[in-house]
């Protein structure tokens, strides 16, 4: 059942992030990225992640790309044109792609090939309760300091983003 | 069937997303798609957060993953933004025809 729905959604995870990559239109990749943290947040709850699933449908899958969509639909954005990058340039970005994905996988299965198996429901310390817990006790600080972070950026968007007033 | 998933295939999926990501940032024209580009860098790592949370049993990695999401969201309201003003000021969202500061 664990790798049924390990494949499953890791398929669909994986398909939604080629086809965020390939396709033209802007509305097209943001429904794909919407594909994407979906089946992550399947992923995060079989880990045990409770609340990060939650929130990744909230806040990433809800909000985030709700403002992404309302941008590109606030701009029109049309699909881009094919651009005009040389042959030599394609072939030499994806073999280093591929070159970075052999390495991380190769690192990955030298270092925890033999690190254990995901059960769902054996980790049971994701739950909203500790992970409110932990965050207002041992990350108290680096809470308050995002909210910090929070206002500055609203701040900084209403900047950016306001009409010139003469 | 295996009964169980090896912790390395969530850390390979990881890998794959955060390389899809990376491969949207430097093939893609639209300033909006390389932003989504990015999102989907910043989704890879926090899958490996969660993996790592669940192998050391430590609620630490979801607290990081926490943190990255808002990291996220205030870079998604600051980038739009900034979106918004380039294309106010240029009318294109073509990367490669908002290159003033190259000359």
């Amino acid at each position: 059942m664990n790798t049924i729905f390990f494949l499953v959604f890791g398929i669909i995870a994986v398909v939604c992030g080629i086809s965020v990559v390939v396709q033209r239109h802007p509305i097209s990749s943001a429904i794909s990225l919407i594909g994407v943290m979906g089946s992550l947040a399947v992923l995060y709850l079989q880990l045990g992640a409770e609340f990060m699933a939650a929130a990744q449908v909230i806040v990433y899958a809800g909000a985030i790309m709700v403002l992404f969509i309302f941008v590109i639909m606030l701009l029109n954005a049309g699909s881009e044109q094919a651009g005009k990058t040389s042959g030599l340039a394609r072939v030499v970005g994806v073999s280093l792609l591929v070159a970075l994905f052999g390495l991380l996988s190769y690192l990955v299965q030298r270092l925890f090939a033999g690190a254990g198996t995901v059960h769902f429901g054996a980790f049971r310390g994701g739950t909203v309760r500790d992970v409110g817990r932990t965050l207002f006790t041992t990350y108290l600080l680096p809470f308050e300091v995002t909210s910090i972070l929070i206002l500055i950026a609203i701040l900084g968007a209403i900047v950016l983003a306001r009409k010139e007033i003469d | 069937m295996i009964e169980a998933v090896p912790l390395s295939w969530y850390l390979v999926l990881s890998a794959v997303l955060f390389c899809l990501g990376v491969a949207g940032f430097f093939f893609r024209r639209n300033i909006i798609t390389i932003f989504m580009s990015i999102e989907l860098m910043l989704n890879g790592v926090n899958l490996s957060f969660m993996a790592f949370s669940f192998h050391y049993q430590q609620v630490s990695g979801n607290i990081f993953a926490f943190f990255v999401m808002v990291v996220a969201a205030a870079e998604a309201a600051v980038g739009l933004a900034i979106i918004l003003t380039v294309f106010k000021n240029r009318a294109t969202l073509d990367v490669d025809r908002i290159n003033t500061l190259k000359y």
